[in-house]
């Protein structure tokens, strides 16, 4: 008993310590994303942007520095994540934060990099409110919003004879925001279509059977999904045996994306119309430099996560040497408007809401030799899919321009 | 609205899922049931069986044979996994407090998340269509896959099976009489280690099938576990606990309801099942076919020795303690500050369900639903009315009081494991309502952006703030521990016959606690929510809730000031993991809180004070 009582004493000292140990003269970049809570996708976002770290600082840093990013489990809680940020700012020092994957978290770290005044880049997240109803000047944004590739779809859909359409996603903001933002498009540009049937199961929890008869009941003429992963895999079996896809389009986010169509395997639905990430095919000298690196290094094709990482690194690289400094007003000045070059082009952070350009790709889902894969795609640059000025400055706090 | 075929057909839907619902929760009740351990790492099995027929199936050859002996081979392996460690952890703890049991199966459900990660990596699968069952059937005009309608037979299968191996074999009928009495079975020199066994391999077994034959259906990933086990609960408590009969019942009326559900309120079906079990609950508190518990031990958590009043030397220990965390923030960094502010609040969380657990025998599994209440109500007060941090907190502390009033009135009605299942239902609930009702509580993004006073903005007048409110909360808990209240509380759960006998309302005393212990945990909720600046539905998470249990566990069960040293120790082992080894601190996690139940279940204090001194603890 007593040696147990001195281990806990010994790791509570140890615990108190503040454990940094900083490589001399580095500028320290504080990173947190959900590797233990969904490694699905964080897995390749890690090694995306291990691979550009190390690129970086082969090719000589940035202003002569070596990157040195710090790297932390949120563990997909939102409180995790905040006392993550709080830790790597308050122990590790470091310059500024990036990362995350789950919205929510984006959304709780958003807030602290506003009231602690620290510069922060989100990675992943999809969500709208990140830049807009909760956007503030603290916080950029990497990845696509939802909003822009719902726009895309919502066009193509209103060109089809279609007029009642079925949704399903996941009950959670993702999916709320996916489905509202697709059918207030689709209804303002054709206000004949009427939605017949809303599913929204719990997230990973779809019970597919009753799902799918429930929405062939309501006879659609069309269909929208937003859900992905496991659930995706459930709704994607039971629809096609059942013949919920017969005769019928169906638009869907996120399936294109390799994370998401690789597990399943032969059963991809052929036909469907999907945003995604052919990575195979993308044949850009820029693209094809990055997708031979990762295969060099991990021996594995890239993922959309793995392209975001290393693109997020990219980023940060051309916001500090723009700043010229780390100083956190210097990166906010600098990263609106910056120009940096990534795997799927140049983009750059629009300075009315600190969105990026990220574009994103559509394309029809084809199977071949057993596997899903994306065919006709086309990629979209997100600079033309992204809400009108006007429609941002009503949405977005005034102080998040300031 | 709908013709009869589709309702037809969508009853099918409902019986085919019933049927992985079945074999996963009548592992559950047969474990439950003959050895009382509440197994919260059953979902864990589930996860194990799906990815180890995955393996498996993919040797074996793509014919039907290859398919259902690949199911059958991979369940034989979770079936002798799960023996591995009933013989090596739980038997350990048949004697524990349940409260003990779910806390070791939750450090095994870790553990296993760790390893699966590990051995199968981060990828999902969906297997291939089973080979002889690839197409569907049409019945009134509507298909439905072939081997969907094989599961609706599998689930009545194995009840019959169940059944004859419970009324027609020897084995079944000591089951059986374990079940309803299992002191008497060891009486009449049943050996009851070897029965234990073969039941923990029979309910894994079932637990590794039903994820088995799920692969055809679903991805195999690493979220199955945790989105099956709470269904199975639910089930498990809805039928009764321990009855395999009831277990089939409910998981059909589940099954039936979520299919409709889907067809009629497709907003609502995550919280359908949480209301379907809160009014069976109330209208029959054992469950469909749940017959009266026979009680096994004496009250559980009742101690050898009553919590004493301190002496004077402790006194003054308690006061050089406060003065020597007031002096921290002179001397720590301030990350240590906020660290400690956050083990301070945590504390004061730690303590309210200490009070319940410990000092009434009320194991509040539900707990988090006061923290949340807390927390939302602090910050919509915040927000919405734009009132000052002051009236956020009262706010919050008479949310989650009144959450105490509603949830204690329900819950005093009940004991045991079903009171525990209850209280976890109404946390459910709310924190389905709180990712649901997205425009009053923000949804998943919860609500961002409290602003604490000018005064308290800093690190460290924060920390002076969070620190006076435990020694306050712990003083008035401590009060109420020592008063006439806190010892008729106590001696119901020590003995409720002697307690009705000297005329206390054992009920109505327990449900004053509810509504103290809640207030306490609300007050830790807002002073969270103004730490943070923001609050999210997974405050009234499970995770919530488990995390305040090991604070009251590794402090010590037993002791008055475990929850404030559990919340110091386990706050920071915790964080300090997560910290520095992001790959695997679910296994070390995990491992340290089973290690911590089998090596020293009287905690921290617990131990220091069984060495070292008598009186309070």
């Amino acid at each position: 008993m007593k040696n147990s009582i001195c281990r806990a004493a010994m790791v509570f000292t140890l615990a108190l310590w503040p454990l940094g140990h900083a490589l001399a003269d580095s500028i320290r970049i504080g990173e947190m994303s959900s590797y233990s809570a969904n490694p699905q996708s964080t897995d390749a976002y890690r090694k995306g942007w291990e691979l550009a770290v190390k690129e970086i600082n082969a090719a000589g840093g940035v202003l002569g520095k070596p990157l040195e990013v710090i790297s932390r489990d949120d563990t997909g809680k939102p409180d995790a994540g905040l006392r993550a940020a709080q830790e790597l700012v308050t122990n590790e020092k470091v310059a500024l934060l990036t990362g995350t994957y789950l919205s929510h978290v984006a959304v709780a770290v958003a807030d602290f990099a506003n009231t602690n005044k620290i510069f922060f880049l989100v990675g992943q997240p999809q969500s709208d409110a990140l830049v807009w109803e909760r956007g503030n000047r603290y916080t950029f944004r990497l990845f696509n919003s939802n909003r822009s590739q719902v726009l895309a779809l919502a066009k193509m859909a209103a060109e089809l004879p279609a007029k009642r359409w079925a949704t399903i996603a996941p009950n959670y903001e993702f999916g709320q925001s996916a489905v509202a933002g697709f059918r207030q498009e689709l209804q303002r540009l054709r206000p004949d279509v009427e939605f017949v049937n809303e599913q929204w199961p719990a997230l990973g929890k779809l019970e597919a059977g009753a799902t799918v008869q429930a929405m062939i009941a309501a006879r659609p003429d069309a269909v929208f999904n937003a859900t992905f992963g496991a659930d995706l895999a459930k709704f994607v079996r039971e629809g096609n045996m059942r013949g919920l896809f017969e005769g019928r389009e169906v638009f869907s986010v996120l399936t294109g994306l390799p994370e998401y169509l690789e597990p399943l395997g032969n059963e991809a639905p052929a036909g469907w119309i999907v945003t995604g990430y052919p990575a195979e095919q993308v044949d850009t000298p820029a693209h094809k430099a990055f997708r031979d690196a990762y295969e060099k290094a991990y021996g594995l094709s890239p993922k959309v996560g793995s392209l975001i990482g290393y693109s997020e690194m990219q980023a940060i690289k051309a916001i500090i040497e723009k700043a010229g400094s780390t100083d956190t007003e210097a990166l906010i000045a600098a990263a609106r408007g910056v120009k940096f070059e990534t795997p799927v082009g140049p983009l750059t952070f629009r300075p009315q809401d600190h969105q990026s350009t990220f574009g994103f790709f559509i394309g029809k889902l084809a199977v071949e030799n057993g596997k899903g894969k994306m065919v006709d795609w086309k990629f979209y640059d997100g600079a033309d899919y992204q809400l009108p000025d006007d429609v941002v400055k009503t949405l977005r706090p005034h102080a998040a321009t300031q | 609205m709908y013709d009869a075929s589709t309702l037809f057909v969508q009853l099918l839907n409902g019986l085919s899922y019933s049927s992985t619902l079945f074999l996963v929760a009548s592992g559950l009740a047969l474990i439950f049931g003959v050895s009382k351990i509440v197994n919260f790492a059953h979902g864990s099995f589930y996860m194990l069986g799906a990815y180890v027929a995955l393996t498996v199936i993919s040797i074996m050859p793509n014919t039907a044979y290859g398919f259902w002996g690949g199911v059958l081979i991979a369940a034989l392996i979770v079936g002798v996994v799960g023996c591995l460690i009933e013989v090596t952890i739980l038997r350990r703890i048949y004697s524990a407090p349940e409260v003990f049991q779910i806390l070791v199966t939750f450090g095994l459900v870790l553990v296993f998340q760790n390893l699966i990660f590990e051995f199968w990596g981060p990828d999902e699968v969906l297997a291939p269509r089973v080979p002889g069952l690839r197409g569907a059937v049409t019945i009134f005009g509507e298909r439905i896959p072939q081997y969907n309608i094989v599961l609706i037979f599998v689930g009545p299968i194995f009840l019959g099976l169940l059944w004859w191996l419970t009324h027609r074999t020897r084995w079944g009928r000591l089951i059986r009489a374990a079940t309803q009495d299992r002191e008497m079975v060891a009486s009449l020199g049943v050996n009851q280690t070897t029965l234990f066994t073969v039941v923990f391999f029979i309910g894994t077994f079932l637990a590794g099938l039903a994820g088995a034959l799920q692969i055809p259906k679903e991805s195999a990933n690493l979220q199955m576990d945790i989105n099956i086990v709470v269904d199975a609960f639910v089930i498990v408590v809805i039928g009764g606990m321990g009855s395999i009969l009831g277990a089939f019942l409910a998981a059909v009326l589940v099954g039936v309801i979520n299919a409709f559900g889907v067809l009629f309120f497709p907003q609502a079906v995550s919280v359908l099942i949480f209301l379907v079990m809160v009014l069976i609950l109330i209208f029959r508190p054992n469950g469909l076919m749940g017959g009266r518990l026979i009680p096994q031990r004496p009250s559980d958590l009742s101690i050898d020795q009553p919590f004493r009043p301190q002496s004077r030397r402790a006194q003054q220990a308690t006061l050089a303690v406060i003065l020597a965390l007031a002096l921290l923030p002179l001397l720590a960094p301030i990350y240590v500050e906020v660290m400690m502010t956050e083990v301070f609040i945590l504390a004061i969380f730690a303590s309210s369900l200490h009070f319940l657990l410990s000092v009434g025998g009320i194991v509040s599994f539900g707990h988090a639903a006061y923290y949340g209440l807390g927390s939302y109500a602090a910050a919509l007060v915040a927000t919405r009315l734009g009132l000052p941090m002051g009236a956020g907190i009262v706010a919050a502390m008479l949310a989650a009081a009144l959450g105490g009033v509603v949830f204690g009135w329900f819950c005093t009605r009940l004991r045991g494991v079903y009171l525990a299942m209850l209280t976890l239902a109404f946390a459910q609930i709310l924190h389905a309502l709180s990712v649901q009702m997205v425009s009053f509580t923000g949804g998943d993004n919860g609500i961002v952006g409290l602003a604490r006073p000018a005064w308290l903005n800093s690190h460290v007048a924060y920390y002076y703030l969070a620190l006076g409110a435990v020694v306050v909360a712990t003083y008035l808990m401590r009060r109420a521990l020592y008063a006439p209240f806190g010892y008729a509380f106590r001696s119901g759960r020590d003995s409720l016959p002697r307690s009705a006998a000297i005329g206390i309302n054992v009920a109505f005393i327990q449900w004053g606690a509810f509504v103290l212990a809640g207030a306490f945990a609300g007050l830790a909720g807002a002073l969270m929510a103004y730490h943070r600046g923001s609050v999210f539905p997974t405050d009234f998470s499970v995770a919530t809730t488990v995390d305040a249990l090991v604070m009251v566990l590794v402090g010590g069960v037993q002791s008055v000031s475990g929850p404030l040293i559990g919340a110091l120790g386990y706050h920071i082992v915790s964080v300090e993991l997560i910290r520095n080894l992001s790959d695997y601190w679910r296994l070390i996690l995990g491992i340290f809180i089973i290690l911590f139940v089998l090596k020293m279940p009287q905690g921290i204090v617990g131990a220091f004070m069984g060495r070292f001194g008598k009186g309070e603890r």
